[in-house]
Formats: structure tokens, C-alpha cells, sequence
């Protein structure tokens, strides 16, 4: 019988109540007294030298507070790059200034030229429209290749050029990889554009800034998903504001999927305009808006290779990535090509030699991060599409070929420098073969066939690296930031529990799942503890919710702050029963005394601990109340297999998804049903950068898809009903829960296998089409036909 | 958004007077109109309602046997109503989602002609007469180029008379992201001939495919359909090159052709 209370129970989510019946409180629902709002004037231009810029008419207008330009940020730091890349040659990346208002030149449609603060929003817009703006155009940057050439026009003129890094990894081991492919019996090649994607969280972003004279204290509420990394990098790096002085709050947020990691100029600019205008400030983003300024996605060019002996077996693996990092550098960008993607090449694969070659590239475009995944699903892409090229040109199975290749022995050390410390990648295979009915899919080719259709088959596995991250590996890599999480857990005097967490859900249902395991911990019902995050003021310190981080780090830290809780109350009963500690068991919320009878109730040890008129004073305080910080020491992996049927319409190119199945291996599970759920919002994403989604930039740098008009998203009808599974699960070793972390897996496991899905359609009608660059439009695949 | 004066009058001829003010406009259902204003690319002083107007809210069949079409009648009410010319309302039915078919109106689409639109195939296939509040103008000589129509300042299109066909039907192929037609194709054959209207395709807007048309007068079948049309004058975009909309030009209308037949 399924468990309904505790770890393993799909209990359904608690917050849904609030978010279903219009009861959430996101940043948009605040409005402080007095507040003002600011419109942003951003500039049309991509390239260009401000010539002229006069608020004086503008700031005349009614209603207008006060107008903002670059001048009143003389002195304010620019926003800062939270990870140092070094390059191949020892040396540390151009790192350019990022200021908070366009300063003498502006590097992208959409970056903030002027500010306009005024009573109303209206107003704000009538005086930006009044401001005299006049902008020298400059040859636009837009292509990598071309950025790189000499001779290219510059994003940033005190760099040297426009390469950010030009990074090797392993460098000491490309000598051994060039003489493997030397030696190799087969070398398939695969050019291929991982497409820039645009995040698209539902609700978009939003910051009030507030100030309050008389404590000189700063207040922030911003949609984010790490509101302590924002404190910490606009306290200490922008403004110069003490963290006791300042309060970032991240409520109720809608969507996230990275993009709402990084620190933007717009958190600043409100944190900065209460202070100087001492009242309250609003700044709502509009569809448009965020389209031009949230950080994009993805971006990859890419020659990737693949070496095998004549046994099929991978010998080598050698990839060279042009990865675009927009104007300027986002909060984690630089890592993102590097770190997050290098260490995943060897995959599910044990290819003994691995060279990696990323250069980053300034362009004049809105800066690109990290989104659901990142890095981790261009390096899959790229390997499991180069697999698959290479099962076709030697005639064997794509699926054998893996299976001959997977790494079978843990702990395995890659030659890509990260260790896995579990996985069963034959296991997943295998629910993947039961799952999607393999044996019939020719018989449904058929059918197909008969409709006039083509119909394909696509499998992909994908392996990553969650729960990020190890600190002082991150250290040595060039993160600026330790990557461990914080948690308290507060006991009050009748027993309730309060879990202040340094994650933040933004979706992922935190509020349920967190609960779930203090309930399995002290066997008391999940309705007796409560979550609290998304509050500096709140939560002692938080790194927050990104690199499925939350319930692998957040998680772990809250069982640490529990555990120690659930040692001094052993004590306390101990003293209660007047028995000793050790014999003290601690089962469906009571403790008794092993061997005996006695018993007292979980509540009651709990009052004890705040009435302690008969209490080990001596010994301990009195209280419940316990923190804890848990820094991983490994990364973990899941791991996976998915495969794709697809539909092609030879006529129009349309291709339409028939069946998707996914087998996970996440390890333990708190919740099957908020896990499918992820799997399945994953899923829609990678499906919808394969079928649908592409930012694309005209070579003067003006965006064309920037709107829902031309950029498409997946929706309902786009979307199978799937087959997931997560019953081949190994769990992890160095967590105390054996989680994994599920939140990136779909987006990162999909794009690969609708991919191989439809060149096997395509090939399976004669047609010799190796590869078809992502967004697979109908227009794309037909051309592709021709 | 800027500011401006609202009216919603209950006559035509009201309406019409409201129009005369100096960059006053009509709205129907404010699908296309609205959106723009919030982007602050129109700054009409007047908004002039037409969906208060009974006289231009309903369906029904006049005597020439022609399918009426209110002026302001929202697609979903076509959708369910023009049941007497099924292309029709299935083609209403697959205009955007349930909140622009319960808002847009058909005169709302025809007035703004967007090139990739839905209603200019039907009028132009059923060679409808659009009724505007001073005269009668044949869908032939009403469109005029993308977002371009016959209409002058102030007119306001009353109703839509449709011819019903023998047979029809519309083939949508939609954009990705709008879900407009990317290219569509409307086949309608009368006793006299077959007619054949083609949106989203061409810089020129909505057009009649003639050579298809010829075709398929003399044998209505998908074989008789001719090979797809000059690419020249096609639409190019990110959504589709203009070979790729000359070619679905002709799959569209073999099977329309397939389906109405
Ligand atoms: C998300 C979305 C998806 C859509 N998908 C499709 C689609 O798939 N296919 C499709 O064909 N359309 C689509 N549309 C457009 C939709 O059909 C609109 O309803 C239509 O374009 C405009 O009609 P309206 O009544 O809303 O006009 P409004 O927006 O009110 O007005 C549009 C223009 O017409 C004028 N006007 C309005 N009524 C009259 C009248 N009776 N006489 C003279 N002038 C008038 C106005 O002054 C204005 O210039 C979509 C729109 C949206 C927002």
C-alpha cells in the first residue's frame, strides 16, 4: 500500500491551496505606502554611443520624482560576475564593467539608458517619452564567429577583443586525446547550434525598494530565487549597504528556472531610488520588457567528435564550443559553459579521453545564464546526438552502442574531474525498454505509414551533476560564493515544528516536501511543521534554489538542524523517564525506553524544553532551537534514459510528438507525485526547445522574437501524455537523505531524443539527412526534406 | 496607454457621428486595438464602441440566401451559429483561444486585415460583400494589401453577406508561436466555379490563388490542384522562407479540397 505520511507519500501540495485560489503573495501584490513607480527607458538600439541625453524637459512633467541617469551612479559599484573563469593559458577572464545605468555607450536592445520615477506609472512614461535621448550608432556585434575575427568591431572597447575566455579542459590531457583520434577506427563529427532560449517564468520580474530614514535601514522585495545571494552581492558589491541594514525579500514566486537567480540592475536601481528619493519604489516588468532583459539562455555553437576502435568502443571525445555571453557578464554566466558542462561530457560513458574547448564571446545581446539545466543540457545535446550519428554511419543500434559504453562501476572517476558516486545506467535503460514498448514500435511505423506520415524513434540517456555544490571545489574552480545551505528548525512549547530554509521554492513545492521529512524523522503528521523562506530577516543565511539543489543540500541541512533537535530531546526524555540517553527510541512521535513500558509524548518533551521545572539544567539549555549549515562534499548524479516517438508530416514538415517516456534514477524519493510533476514540467521545456523555442537577433542586433507572437512556447497541446519512471533508483552516498535532486533532469534529458527521433523519421523515408539544428519548426524539417 | 474619450452608442448612425471627432476610432472587440494602445502605437482621441449596436450583433440568412454576419459579432457566436456554412464556422472556431472568440468580432478582423488573419481567406473565397454603414463592397475590391482595405475614415462595416457554397472548407496551417496562419487556405465552390483565397502567404495580403481556381472549376479534385506558385512576393520570416509558404500553398489546398469534397 502506497505510504501516505512521511518520505514516499505523494501527498498533494499545500501551497497549491494559496496559488489555486488567488491567495498567493507575489512581489506584485506589494504596495507600500507612498510608493513610486519607475519606468525604464531602455535603449532600441544595440550598439551605439549615447550623443545626447537631456531629462530637463522630462523632469518638468507632472508627477515626475526625480529622473535617474549613469551620472547619479558615479560611485555605485557595477553589478558584480559571481564566478572567475580561468583560461587555458592560466589567465583570468575580461571581465568588463556592468553598470546599472548605460554609461557613454549602450551594449544591447533592452539595457537601461534613464530612469524615470514618478507618482504614477502613466507619468513615468510620459516623461520618458519626453526625454531627449540620441544615440550614435555602432557596427552591432551579433555573430560569435565573427565577433572572434580580427578586426571586429568591440562590445567593450577596454577589452582587447571580444573573447571573454578561451577555456580547456582538461588541458594537460589534449595531447593523449589528438593521438586517440589518430588511432581511431571511426570518427563521426556533428556541427550543431544549441538555440538561444528565452526563460519565460509566468509571473515576471518585480523589485520594490523601500527605505526607512530613521534606522537607515534598506528593504528589497524582488522576485528571486536566492534573495541572501542578492543581499550579499547588492549589499556588499553595488551599494555599499551592511547586511544588518538591508532586507531582501523574495515571497511567493512565480517561475523562476534560473533566470531569476542572478542580481539585476533593476534590484539595485529600486534599492537605491528609495534611498534617494526616501520613499518606497515599484518597478513591474512587462512581457515586453522582460523579454529584452531577463538574462537568456543556452547559445552554444559546437563541433563535437567522437572517436571509437574498431569494437565500437568510445576511445576519445573531443568538442569545440563558441558560447555567447551577451553584453555583459551575468551573475554566474561564466560558469555555465565551463563548469557545468565541461565536467558532464563523459556522460553515461566511460570514454577514457576528454578535451573540451569553450570560448565565450561578447555580443551585443542581452546577457545569457544559466536556465533549467545549464550547461548540462548542451553537453548531453551535443554527446547524445554525436552517439546517435555515429550508431547510424556504422549501422549498429543506438541503444547497443550505449549500453556497450555505459560506465557499469561505482564510484566512477571521469576524465572530466568529477567523481559519480552512484548510478545504474543499464537499470534505467531497462525501464525505459518496458516502458516505451520498443518491439512495437514497428508496427506503429506502419500505421503511420499508412496516415502518410513517418514516424521515428529517438532515445537519448543524460547524466548531471546536481545538489550544488561541493565549497571549496567551487572555490578552486573560480566560484565567488560557497555553494552550502542553511536551516533552522524551531520547536515550540506545544510541539510544532517551524523550518526556516535557506531553499526557495518557486514551484517546487518546498512548503510540502520539507515537511514530509521532519514528519518521517520524528513520526508526527506533516500539518505540525511549518516552512518558512524567501526572507533574509527570517532565515539565517541561503544560497537558494537552482542546480536541483534543494532537497540534496537545503534538504540536508534541515536534517542536520532536526537531528541535533532530536538529540536533545532524547536527553530531555531521557531525564523524564530517568533512563539513560542511549536507551531513548524515538518512534511515531512519542519516546520510550527500550525494553520497557514507558513512554512520553513528543509534545510533552517539547514543553518541558520551555517550562523546565523538571529538566536537566545542568546539562543542557532550555529551548529547541537548532541550526544547521550542510556543505556537500560531492555533487550528485542522476541519471536517466528517455525516449521519443515522433510523427513527421513529409508534406508541411510538422512534426508532432506520439509518445515520450522517461526512466529517472533520482535516488530516494520524498514525493512521487511533485517529482512526476517535475519530470513532466522538464519535459514541456525540452520539448519545447527542440520543437519550438528560438530567440533569434537580425544582424543589427534587434531581437525578432520579442514577443509570444514570434517566440513560441510549448503549450498543452504540444505535449504527450507521458510515461515516467523513477523505480531504478541508486541512492546517494553522501547525502544523509541518498536524494539526487529532479528539478533539471527533464529539460535536460528531452532535447536529444526528439532530435534522434525525427532524423530517424526523416531517414527511415530515404532521406539523408543527418542533423537538423534546433527549433525543429515545420519550416526547418522540410527544408531539411528538399 | 493614452488617455482618451470612450463612448458606446446604441445605433449605427450614432456610431457614425461619434466617428466624425478628429482621430476618434472604432472599437470591436478590442483584440488587436487594445494591445496596440498599450504599447502606445495608437493615441486615438476617441474609442467608439460597436458592441452595443443591436442591429450589428447576430447571424442569419437574407433573401438571396446569403449568410448575414453582424459587423460585431464575436467569432464564438459564429462558431456556434453559422451552422449554414459549416467552413465558416469552424474557421471562427479556430481563431485564437476561448478570450479573443469571445471579445473579437468579424469586422474587427476585416477592418484590420492582418495578413495572416483569418476571416479575409473566407470573405475573399465566398466572394462575400462586406455592408459598411454608406455601401455595399465586393470582397474583390475591398482588399487592398496588408492591412489595407477599402474602408475610409470612419466606416464602419455593418455586416458581412456570405454566399453560402456548396462546399468549402479551410485549411490552417498556424505559426508556432501566434497560431495565426502561418498560410491558409479557404476553398469555396458555387454553382458557377471555384473559388480560392490564400492568407498569410504573400506580401500583398490575402489573394485568390486564380490558376487554382481554373483548375479545380473544371475538375474539383485534390489531383487537379496545379504545382505550388512562384515564390516570388512570399512572405520570408523566422517562421518560414517564401518557397516554404509557396509550397504549403498547394499542399493546404489539395487538402481542402480533399476535406470539402
Ligand atoms: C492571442 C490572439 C490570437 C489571435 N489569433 C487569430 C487567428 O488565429 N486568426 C485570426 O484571424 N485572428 C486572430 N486574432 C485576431 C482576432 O481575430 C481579432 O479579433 C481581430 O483581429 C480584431 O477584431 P476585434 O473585434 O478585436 O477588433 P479591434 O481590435 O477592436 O479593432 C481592430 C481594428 O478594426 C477597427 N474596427 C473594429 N471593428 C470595426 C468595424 N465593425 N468596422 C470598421 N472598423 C472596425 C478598429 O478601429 C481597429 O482599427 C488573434 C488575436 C489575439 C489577441
Amino acid at each position: 500500500m502506497p505510504k501516505d505520511h512521511g518520505i514516499g507519500a505523494a501527498q498533494t501540495r499545500r501551497e497549491d491551496v494559496r496559488f489555486l485560489t488567488g491567495q498567493g503573495n507575489y512581489t506584485d501584490d506589494i504596495n507600500l505606502k507612498g510608493q513610486a513607480y519607475v519606468h525604464f527607458l531602455r535603449s532600441d538600439v544595440a550598439h551605439g554611443k549615447i550623443a545626447k541625453l537631456d531629462t530637463s524637459a522630462a523632469a518638468a512633467m507632472p508627477g515626475v520624482v526625480r529622473i535617474f541617469t549613469s551620472a547619479d551612479f558615479e560611485g555605485v559599484g557595477g553589478l558584480p560576475c559571481g564566478w572567475q573563469v580561468t583560461d587555458k593559458h592560466g589567465e583570468p577572464m575580461q571581465e568588463p564593467a556592468h553598470p546599472i545605468i548605460a554609461s557613454g555607450k549602450v551594449r544591447h536592445v533592452g539595457e537601461i539608458v534613464a530612469a524615470v520615477v514618478a507618482e504614477s506609472l502613466p507619468q513615468a512614461r510620459d516623461a520618458a517619452e519626453a526625454i531627449e535621448l540620441d544615440i550614435e550608432e555602432l557596427p552591432p556585434v551579433v555573430d560569435m564567429k565573427a565577433a572572434l575575427e580580427a578586426g571586429s568591431a568591440k562590445v567593450h572597447d577596454d577589452l582587447t577583443s571580444n573573447l571573454c575566455y578561451d577555456w580547456g579542459f582538461v588541458e594537460e590531457n589534449k595531447g593523449a586525446v589528438e593521438e586517440a583520434f589518430g588511432k581511431a577506427a571511426h570518427v563521426t563529427t556533428l556541427e550543431l547550434v544549441n538555440n538561444r532560449l528565452i526563460a519565460n517564468p509566468m509571473e515576471p520580474r518585480v523589485a520594490v525598494g523601500d527605505y526607512t530614514r530613521h534606522s537607515d535601514e534598506s528593504t528589497l522585495y524582488t522576485t528571486s530565487q536566492n534573495p541572501h545571494v542578492i543581499r550579499l552581492l547588492m549589499g556588499a558589491f553595488v551599494l555599499g549597504i551592511p547586511e544588518h541594514k538591508l532586507r531582501v525579500v523574495a515571497p511567493d514566486v512565480g517561475g523562476g528556472f534560473g533566470t531569476k537567480i542572478f542580481h539585476y540592475a533593476e534590484e539595485a536601481f529600486c534599492t537605491f531610488a528609495a534611498k534617494a528619493c526616501n520613499r518606497a519604489v515599484k518597478w513591474t516588468s512587462t512581457r515586453s520588457e522582460a523579454f529584452m532583459s531577463d538574462a537568456h539562455g543556452r547559445d552554444h555553437v559546437t563541433t563535437i567528435q567522437l572517436a571509437l576502435d574498431e569494437n565500437n568502443n568510445f576511445t576519445a571525445l573531443r568538442t569545440d564550443t563558441l558560447a555567447n555571453m551577451g553584453a555583459y557578464l551575468s551573475t554566474f554566466a561564466p560558469s555555465v559553459p565551463t563548469w557545468l558542462h565541461g565536467t558532464l561530457m563523459a556522460g553515461n560513458y566511460k570514454t577514457p579521453l576528454i578535451y573540451v574547448n569553450v570560448k565565450a564571446v561578447f555580443t551585443n545581446t542581452v546577457p545569457v545564464d544559466a536556465y533549467r539545466g545549464a550547461g548540462r543540457p548542451e553537453a548531453t545535446y551535443q554527446l547524445e546526438r554525436v552517439i546517435d550519428k555515429a550508431a547510424r554511419e556504422l549501422g549498429v543500434d543506438p541503444i547497443a552502442l550505449r549500453r556497450q559504453n555505459f560506465v557499469t562501476e561505482f564510484p566512477y572517476a571521469t576524465p572530466v574531474a568529477v567523481e559519480y558516486d552512484t548510478g545504474d545506467y543499464h537499470g534505467t535503460m531497462d525501464a525505459l525498454e518496458r516502458m516505451a514498448d520498443f518491439a512495437g514500435f514497428e508496427a506503429r511505423r506502419k500505421e503511420s505509414e499508412a496516415k502518410g506520415k513517418l514516424r521515428g524513434l529517438g532515445v537519448n540517456c543524460y547524466i548531471e551533476a546536481c545538489g550544488i555544490a561541493p565549497s571549496n571545489l567551487v572555490g578552486q574552480l573560480g566560484a565567488r560564493a560557497g555553494l552550502y545551505e542553511s536551516a533552522t528548525v524551531r520547536v515550540n512549547a506545544t510541539g510544532g515544528l517551524v523550518v526556516m530554509t535557506g531553499s526557495h521554492s518557486h514551484g517546487q513545492g518546498h512548503e510540502t516536501t520539507f515537511p514530509q521529512v521532519i514528519a518521517e524523522m520524528i513520526g508526527i503528521d506533516e500539518s505540525m511543521v511549518e516552512i518558512v523562506h524567501g526572507d533574509t530577516s527570517k532565515v539565517p543565511m541561503g544560497m537558494g534554489t537552482y542546480g536541483s539543489r534543494s532537497l540534496a543540500v537545503g534538504g540536508s541541512a534541515m536534517v542536520r538542524a532536526a537531528e541535533k533537535i532530536i538529540n536533545k530531546t532524547k536527553k530531555i526524555a531521557a531525564h523524564l523517564m530517568e533512563a539513560s540517553e542511549a536507551d531513548i527510541e524515538l518512534k511515531d512521535g512519542a519516546f520510550s525506553v527500550a525494553g520497557t513500558d514507558k513512554s512520553v509524548a513528543w509534545g510533552d518533551v517539547c514543553l518541558a524544553a520551555y517550562v523546565p521545572h523538571n529538566y536537566p539544567l545542568e546539562d543542557i539549555e532550555p529551548g529547541l532551537e537548532e541550526t544547521a549549515f550542510y556543505d556537500p562534499s560531492n555533487f550528485t548524479y542522476p541519471s536517466g534514459a528517455y525516449a521519443c516517438e515522433v510523427e513527421v508530416d513529409p508534406e508541411t514538415g510538422k512534426v508532432t510528438i506520439e509518445r515520450f517516456a522517461a526512466a529517472d534514477d533520482f535516488g530516494n524519493v520524498v514525493n512521487p507525485m511533485i517529482v512526476e510533476g517535475q519530470v513532466h514540467g522538464g519535459i514541456a521545456q525540452g520539448v519545447g526547445q527542440a520543437l519550438l523555442e528560438g530567440c533569434v537577433y537580425d544582424e543589427n542586433g534587434q531581437l525578432l522574437s520579442a514577443s509570444y507572437m514570434d517566440y513560441a512556447m510549448p503549450r498543452a497541446d504540444d505535449l504527450p501524455f507521458y510515461s515516467v519512471d523513477h523505480s531504478s533508483a541508486t541512492p546517494c552516498t553522501h547525502n544523509p537523505l541518498g536524494v539526487k535532486g529532479c528539478g533539471e533532469a527533464g529539460a535536460i534529458g528531452s532535447p536529444p531524443s526528439v532530435v534522434n527521433a525525427v532524423v530517424d523519421a526523416l531517414q527511415s523515408a530515404g532521406k539523408n539527412v543527418t542533423h537538423i539544428d534546433m527549433p525543429l519548426t515545420p519550416a526547418r524539417v522540410w527544408a531539411a526534406m528538399q | 496607454m493614452y488617455n482618451f474619450d470612450f463612448e458606446k452608442p446604441s445605433t449605427v448612425a450614432d456610431a457614425v457621428a461619434a466617428l466624425g471627432q478628429e482621430d476618434a476610432q472604432a472599437l470591436g472587440g478590442g483584440q488587436t486595438l487594445i494591445p496596440t494602445l498599450k504599447q502606445r502605437l495608437a493615441s486615438p482621441s476617441k474609442l467608439v464602441s460597436l458592441k452595443g449596436i443591436p442591429e450589428m450583433v447576430g447571424i442569419c440568412r437574407g433573401d438571396d440566401g446569403a449568410l448575414c454576419i453582424g459587423g460585431a459579432t464575436p467569432h464564438v457566436q459564429v462558431a456556434a451559429e453559422a451552422g449554414d456554412y459549416p467552413a465558416l464556422a469552424a474557421l471562427a472556431s479556430h481563431i485564437g483561444d476561448p478570450a479573443v472568440r469571445n471579445r473579437g468580432t468579424i469586422g474587427g478582423s476585416l477592418a484590420n486585415n492582418d495578413p495572416a488573419a483569418c476571416y479575409p481567406a473566407a470573405a475573399l473565397a465566398s466572394g462575400a460583400t462586406i455592408k459598411t454603414n454608406s455601401r455595399e463592397i465586393a470582397a474583390d475590391d475591398y482588399f487592398q494589401g496588408m492591412f489595407t482595405t477599402a474602408l475610409e475614415e470612419g466606416e464602419i462595416i455593418t455586416e458581412v453577406r456570405f454566399p453560402v457554397p456548396e462546399k468549402a472548407n479551410y485549411q490552417k496551417f498556424v505559426q508556432p508561436a501566434s497560431r495565426f496562419a502561418l498560410t491558409g487556405v479557404f476553398v469555396a465552390k458555387y454553382a458557377d466555379g471555384v473559388r480560392v483565397a490564400v492568407t498569410g502567404a504573400s506580401e500583398e495580403g490575402v489573394f485568390r490563388w486564380t490558376e487554382a481556381e481554373a483548375a479545380l472549376s473544371s475538375n474539383f479534385s485534390a489531383d487537379a490542384v496545379p504545382s505550388a506558385p512562384s515564390a516570388d512576393g512570399m512572405i520570408g520570416d523566422i517562421h518560414g522562407t517564401p518557397e516554404y509558404r509557396a509550397h504549403l500553398i498547394a499542399v493546404l489546398t489539395k487538402r481542402a479540397v480533399a476535406a470539402a469534397a
